[in-house]
């Protein structure tokens, strides 16, 4: 296999990682808010078992989180699982980082000094216009290099994937390299998953900067 | 007082002069309890239309605490608030607290503005957005209209150059500045002052203190709590000495200051002589 194919059969695969982290960002973004909600409410049993789902998506590997989505239906329902594969990943992705992006949310939203909220309260804000107006633009701000943490690690996480012998790019590394004996896939890989945390950081550099205007 | 002159009263400025002396807020009875301790213990305050009232005393002796219960702030365990008629909290003979429905009290919350020792700008809003925002979300006035009057507020505090620059640009005094401005676009009846230059070095000081005298040669409803005692001396038509979460004397400055009845007050004002 030359160069050209096997980097033409791996870019299929990079498509595939690009594909799953958008979407598990997309998923999962405004999905932590949501649980940072569930976790702030004021009836009690919704707030414990928010903090249960934290525990669990936080306290085991994402690997086995993966599994049991997949696998779990066809073992606790004996329902067919043929073509589920791609669902159940974005599921374990997303409810998995949902929790860290919630934790993340939460430390921000807690920093807040209460003369905000006084403030809003005051001048006559509905609690709906003093979060969304006052209180979030200024969380974005105070959590943006913790949420660029958590992306990045998301960009290494697409190859956890493989574990359901999902073909993205690392899932196809190790295919490749086993049947041509070759260890240039997986520097194939190394170096896209290395360009694509670049262009992350890059971005939300891009991001923060633009913040930056107050402090 | 009958409907009618109610609502004439409520929305004609030409009636200003027959509003003076008219209470805007009137609280009795006020009791606030922070676990075990008593900070209010029946606290009974009344501030009429044009009047500026000086709260002053010790630190933990429950000023900030009345003014956090005037702006609900903090809910009261005791007494009656009312403003303008509208009563916002009252006590059951059962001792329950019942505060007004959340319509009503949205409106209440529009008779009063409140000025806080750290400001508490918005940092993420340019100056003028600050003072714009409120009265284009909450009270949906015409954008073009309220920015007339946000610039018109900028210039009477000094601060026509600075409508674009951001709050951690400005010292401490105009921020300060800023903030009343900014509950000044929400035409209160009647404003609070919760130790507004406390945070102020003294030359900084010396500017907040300039616009709320402008203010009150106006003749704005004002309550100020305050450790400048020569302020006020000055600007108040009443002062309130309060300690251990009760009022110990109150009236006209030139009595408080020159000649108090209590002798707490006299130990009080001696401090700070020296």
């Amino acid at each position: 296999m030359t160069f050209g194919t096997m980097l033409t059969t791996m870019a299929e695969g990079m498509l595939k990682t690009i594909l799953l982290f958008v979407l598990t960002l997309v998923g999962s973004l405004p999905l932590g808010m949501l649980v940072v909600f569930l976790k702030k409410s004021k009836f009690k049993p919704v707030a414990w078992l928010t903090d249960i789902y934290i525990a669990i998506m936080r306290g085991t590997p994402l690997m086995l989180q993966l599994l049991v989505w997949y696998f779990g239906p066809y073992y606790l329902f004996g329902m067919s699982i043929r073509g589920y594969k791609f669902p159940a990943l974005l599921i374990g992705f997303i409810m998995n980082y949902a929790a860290y992006f919630a934790e993340i949310y939460r430390s921000g939203i807690d920093s807040m000094p209460v003369g905000q909220y006084e403030a809003a309260e005051i001048l006559g804000y509905t609690k709906l216009q003093t979060f969304m107006r006052i209180i979030l633009p200024q969380v974005i701000k105070r959590i943006l290099p913790s949420v660029t943490n958590e992306v990045i690690t998301l960009v290494k996480d697409t190859s956890l994937a493989s574990a359901l012998a999902y073909a993205e790019v690392f899932s196809l590394a190790k295919q490749i390299s086993a049947s041509q004996t070759s260890f240039l896939p997986f520097v194939i890989a190394g170096v896209f998953y290395f360009v694509a945390n670049y262009v992350v950081a890059w971005i939300m550099n891009r991001i923060e900067k633009s913040m930056q205007y107050y402090k | 007082m009958s409907e009618m002159t109610e609502k004439e009263m409520n929305t004609e400025n030409s009636t200003e002069q027959s509003l003076t002396g008219r209470e805007v807020l009137k609280m009795t009875g006020i009791k606030k309890q922070f676990g075990d301790l008593e900070v209010l213990k029946n606290i009974n305050l009344c501030v009429r239309h044009g009047e500026v009232v000086s709260i002053i005393g010790p630190s933990g002796s429950g000023k900030s605490t009345l003014l956090r219960c005037a702006t609900f702030l903090e809910k009261i365990d005791g007494g009656e608030i009312i403003y303008l008629d509208k009563k916002a909290a009252t006590t059951s003979h059962s001792g329950k607290v019942f505060y007004t429905g959340k319509a009503e009290m949205k409106e209440i919350k529009q008779y009063f503005g409140l000025v806080f020792q750290q400001f508490n700008l918005f940092p993420h809003h340019s100056v003028l957005k600050n003072i714009m925002e409120a009265p284009v979300r909450v009270l949906k006035r015409d954008r073009a209209e309220v920015e007339k009057e946000a610039r018109a507020l900028l210039e009477k505090m000094g601060l026509a150059d600075k409508a674009d620059q951001y709050p951690c640009n400005l010292s401490g005094g105009q921020q300060q500045r800023v903030a009343i401005a900014r509950a000044l676009a929400m035409k209160p009846e009647v404003l609070f002052f919760d130790e507004p230059t406390s945070a102020l070095d003294p030359e900084l000081t010396i500017e907040v203190l300039k616009i709320i005298r402008q203010l009150a040669e106006e003749k704005m409803t004002m309550v100020i709590v305050t450790h400048e005692m020569s302020f006020a001396a000055n600007v108040s038509n009443r002062v309130i000495f309060m300690d251990g979460g009760v009022i110990v004397e109150e009236g006209d400055p030139k009595e408080v200051f020159g000649n108090p009845s209590q002798e707490r007050t006299k130990q009080f004002l001696k401090s700070y002589k020296e």
